[in-house]
């Protein structure tokens, strides 16, 4: 079986719906691989299934060669899988940079440690201010998450998923709800991943689907209907008439 | 797709781990300290009795705060320790045992133990279902003793004599009683200080303020809550050896769902997550009590009408109120 992640027939159904139906796909090692689709194809969902948020009904999900199908989502991060949330999702009340101190926490030495301060640890901050130098949020460290523009807030995400030592990041609209200027930040910052990084992205803008993407595969009604190159799924008849005809 | 809460309740709580809280403490503990000779000045040395129980409630409340404030965890069923811990020392009493490390061992271990089995259980669910089986756990625990007839059943039962240390009757003194309170005081707060700084902590904070982003991380809150209300548990049975010894007399009424809820008010009325808090709730919440109850009969309507008015008007309770007084918010 090749790639860093298989996806063999994972199905799920919500009562009736069928939101995930059959899906195989490969993530090569070092690709950023996006997959797009209209509203309601299933994309989150999916994303859900391969973190581990929601279990599936059926198919498996292998990770670097192991089953990981039934594994909790904590399990999958410390195996090396993680993920950001296209609602974004941090510690508001806690600063930038005890918010990338925790993720490191959570793959370093065992968290049941009850007297020594965990904001003095030294080992923690200096892997986390690493993290945050490379989505660069370096200056923003000792404020306030929840302060954050929703640009650096998005940084942070990312920042998250990377302090966990991740090798694969499942990237869930990593552009939504941000402004131009944002959006390029985070562009930027996605194709410098790239080569330390394996990505899994869902996304909108299709402009930075094709800009970033090695492999692009098309989801409608829960279905991969075409998987391959951009222009080649940008070419395809199928993907033309379900989705990027909409938008002329 | 679910609605991400953008401002969790963390968010609005006062940030006063830092040094505001803990020279807040310190304050109380230097008043604490004075207060026997204050009040033998004052010439009403009968208040030491209500300074021990204020004390008492306060190392309770501060427990509380460990999985309420810094949790989230809402728990209805606290007095329940508090219970267990009394009624250690009233059953080793009754059978002779009478040495106050011996009893606080026991009601520590079996405070403990009971929360571990409740909490393991009430942990799975959340939100109004854990509050609604903590307060169930709490009333069992409240009708058992009820139906314990050999230890008194309802009626409760006295203790003849304090608790003693290697045969030395240290705490028959009002005065001995205090000071060994406000040692256990003092000792939990600064315990429960390291401890919501930990790394243990942080995973408790974390997990109050975004769960879903700590499992996204790479944590299991499971565990890690467990142990807090463990904790939690054990340290309010502790402030049950006191509350024992304080009235020498154990009854059902220490574990009803109405104490339980006393605690939770003290909490919340000084200010959740920031310990301080939850020994300045307790102070507020008993004096106010004693104070008005020896005013007018009717004193639970003027009582219930205050708390309103301070969890409204104070956001943050007492310390959120002080954090704004003594140099606005920090951080």
């Amino acid at each position: 079986m090749s790639g860093l992640l298989s996806v063999r027939n994972l199905c799920k159904s919500f009562g009736a719906l069928k939101v995930t139906d059959g899906i195989d796909f490969d993530v090569a090692p070092g690709e950023i691989h996006a997959i797009i689709g209209p509203n309601g194809a299933g994309k989150t969902t999916l994303i859900h299934q391969l973190s581990g948020a929601l279990k599936s009904d059926s198919g498996t999900v292998r990770f670097a060669g192991e089953d990981i199908t039934r594994l909790s989502m904590a399990a999958r991060v410390k195996k090396g899988l993680a993920r950001s949330f296209q609602i974004t999702s941090i510690l508001e009340g806690f600063t930038v940079l005890e918010n990338a101190a925790t993720a490191v926490q959570a793959r370093s030495g065992s968290s049941f440690r009850f007297f020594t301060p965990a904001a003095s640890e030294s080992v923690l901050n200096e892997a986390a201010m690493a993290a945050l130098a490379r989505v660069g949020l370096a200056e923003a460290a000792h404020r306030r998450a929840g302060d954050l523009s929703h640009g650096e807030k998005r940084q942070l995400e990312i920042a998250l998923a990377l302090a966990t030592d991740a090798k694969l990041l499942l990237l869930d609209e990593p552009l939504a709800g941000t402004g131009h200027e944002e959006g390029a930040v985070l562009i930027a910052l996605m194709a410098d991943l790239k080569a330390t990084h394996t990505l899994v992205l869902i996304e909108h803008d299709m402009d930075a689907v094709f800009a970033l993407a090695d492999t692009v595969s098309a989801l409608v009604y829960g279905r991969l209907i075409a998987s391959g190159t951009p222009d080649a799924v940008r070419a395809d008849p199928e993907v033309r008439a379900a989705y990027l005809g909409e938008e002329g | 797709m679910k609605d991400t809460d953008t401002a969790p309740a963390g968010a609005r709580t006062p940030r006063l781990a830092g040094r505001g809280a803990l020279i807040g403490a310190l304050v109380l503990f230097a008043i604490f300290a004075v207060l026997p000779f204050a009040a033998h000045a004052a010439g009403d040395p009968f208040f030491i009795v209500t300074a021990t129980r204020i004390i008492v409630f306060a190392i309770a409340a501060l427990s509380l705060d460990l999985i309420l404030g810094y949790g989230a965890i809402v728990s209805f069923g606290h007095a329940a320790f508090m219970g267990i811990g009394a009624y250690s020392v009233a059953i080793l009493a009754t059978h002779g045992i009478g040495d106050v490390l011996v009893q606080a061992l026991v009601a520590v271990l079996a405070s403990a133990l009971f929360a571990l089995v409740t909490g393991a259980i009430s942990l799975r669910t959340k939100g109004v279902y854990f509050i609604m089986i903590t307060l169930a756990f709490g009333q069992m625990a409240y009708f058992f003793m009820v139906s314990l007839s050999a230890y008194g059943g309802d009626d409760g039962l006295t203790l003849y004599d304090r608790s003693t240390l290697f045969g030395a009757p240290l705490l028959d003194g009002d005065i001995g009683l205090y000071y060994a309170a406000l040692a256990v005081l003092v000792g939990a707060f600064f315990l429960l200080r390291a401890v919501v700084a930990s790394r243990f902590g942080r995973v408790l904070r974390g997990t109050r303020d975004n769960r879903v982003r700590m499992q996204a991380i790479g944590f299991s809150p499971y565990p890690y809550q467990l142990t807090a209300y463990v904790l939690a548990g054990a340290i309010a049975g502790l402030a049950g050896v006191l509350l024992a010894n304080q009235t020498e007399f154990v009854s059902p009424a220490y574990m009803t769902w109405q104490r339980s809820g006393e605690l939770i008010v003290m909490v919340v009325l000084g200010g959740m997550g920031t310990l301080t808090g939850a020994i300045a709730g307790a102070v507020g919440f008993l004096m106010l009590e004693e104070i008005l109850s020896s005013l007018w009969v009717h004193w639970h309507i003027v009582f219930g009408a205050l708390l309103v008015l301070i969890v409204l008007y104070t956001r943050g309770g007492l310390a959120g109120l002080a954090g704004r007084v003594f140099g606005g918010r920090r951080r």
